[in-house]
């Protein structure tokens, strides 16, 4: 996994444009990610390794900067009462076991099939979870546009009021977020499963947000926020098994940081002003672009690994630079629309107050 | 909005806060090699790239909480109003 005597030696020199790249990619993910609790991680990556850091550096220097990110943006949200800090640690838990557990699905695929297998996994794990959680996110985001009820408390779904509905002594726990007991053996498998996700595609929210939704019932404010204490406790873990290995560059690490540190109060604030839909619709919209992005890269794994007729070199790098531009767009698509959301609440709000002064006659 | 212009903004705060911040990025920035070498050495070393995190995290974030304030840009007043 690691090699601690060249580690060292292979990070990459810091020029002022790395560290400006560095800098603007971390804002714009911790906008993102302040408003749906994950995010920017996906650009992140191979935004990284394409200044030449090596793939493992680059995991480990995003961990590092997601966990004290994600610590920054829960403070934020919950002074606004969103987090619900048990679900988020019971989660956060079960998410390690499947962070741990994920690596090791990873490394064993690595070791059978090579770095285009692993790709290959990777890709097919993000096109699949994508397409299916994304695709029911943003259309259940739509059907709320449609109806006109976006401004209507959002209900517990089907599926969560039966979760919520089984009693399983001695397992069962209050949830604030729920506003009911659900049993622990129901938030166990949605821990790790976000937990399985982070260590495979980086972006453990793209399961547990929804899951905290759907499956568990929680507000889609609170479960964005709660998810933000899962990162904390992931990559908080995830990172200090990293450096151990002594893997994380710190100081890509801190640049994204102070980038992301920007983004994520700012990202925190936007959730005040818009409605909880919006949560919804920015985690749907990016989940279902970056679909098309890795789905770009499957043929290029798939030539490399001798399943399908190679594909020559040049139309590799033609797909490889479509698919990260892609996700480029993605994100920020993602950060126009919290910003677009943000700007439009304050205006709403700032009319509220004007009609309030006129009728009462008080500033 | 009114109410946030009238209330005092925490620029003391952001100034010193940003102040020790760049302090900090400047000697992280300015002493890399010593930072590559202890931080990447593995094992316990471990502890030194977590705390800094730590660190930067909060001193950094309180400095961006407080310029976003100083800014302008706070929460929603909606709930506060509501009594």
């Amino acid at each position: 996994m690691h090699d601690l005597i060249g580690t060292a030696a292979n990070f990459i020199h810091l020029d002022t444009i790395t560290i400006l790249y560095l800098f603007g990619v971390g804002f714009v993910g911790g906008l993102v990610s302040g408003f749906i609790g994950s995010g920017g991680a996906f650009v992140l990556t191979p935004g990284m390794m394409s200044l030449g850091v090596p793939g493992l550096v680059a995991v480990a220097s995003n961990m590092c900067h997601k966990f004290p990110k994600a610590l920054v943006g829960s403070i934020k949200r919950a002074k606004y009462g969103q987090v619900d800090l048990k679900l988020g640690l019971i989660l956060g838990v079960s998410a390690e076991a499947g962070v741990l557990y994920g690596a090791h699905i990873q490394e064993s695929i690595k070791k059978a099939f090579g770095d285009a297998g692993s790709n290959l996994y990777v890709s097919v794990a993000f096109v699949v979870i994508l397409a299916v959680v994304g695709g029911f996110v943003l259309r259940d985001a739509w059907k709320t546009y449609r109806s006109g009820n976006m401004h209507a408390e959002e209900k517990a779904g089907k599926l969560a009021r039966w979760v919520q509905s089984i009693n399983i002594p001695g397992t069962m726990v209050y949830f604030k977020s729920l506003n009911a007991r659900i049993s622990i053996l129901f938030t166990i498998p949605l821990g790790f499963a976000t937990g399985m996700l982070a260590a495979t595609i980086a972006v453990g929210g793209f399961i547990g947000v929804p899951a905290m939704i759907y499956v568990l019932g929680a507000p889609s404010l609170m479960a964005s926020a709660t998810e933000l204490v899962i990162a904390f406790v992931m990559g908080l873990g995830g990172s200090f098994k990293f450096a151990m290995h002594g893997l994380v560059d710190i100081r890509l690490a801190m640049i994204i940081l102070a980038g992301s540190l920007f983004g994520i109060q700012l990202g925190a604030i936007g959730t005040t002003y818009v409605k909880p839909f919006m949560i919804k619709v920015v985690m749907g919209v990016i989940m279902v672009i970056v679909l098309f992005s890795r789905g770009l890269m499957v043929p290029v794994y798939l030539s490399q690994l001798g399943l399908i007729q190679t594909i020559s070199d040049s139309t590799v790098k033609l797909l490889k630079t479509t698919s990260f531009a892609i996700m480029i767009f993605a994100l920020l698509l993602g950060a126009f629309i919290v910003l677009r959301a943000m700007w439009q609440g304050r205006q709403a709000e700032r009319l509220q107050h004007a009609a309030g002064v006129l009728e009462h006659g008080k500033v | 909005m009114a109410q946030s212009s009238t209330k005092k903004k925490p620029i003391g705060k952001m100034l010193i806060m940003g102040i020790i911040s760049i302090a900090l990025y400047a000697t992280l920035l300015m002493k890399q090699d010593l930072v590559n070498g202890s931080f990447a050495r593995g094992g316990l070393y471990a502890f030194l790239p977590i705390a800094t995190a730590f660190i930067f995290s909060f001193i950094h974030g309180s400095f961006t909480g407080n310029f976003w304030t100083v800014m302008g840009i706070e929460a929603a007043k909606k709930k506060k109003e509501v009594k």
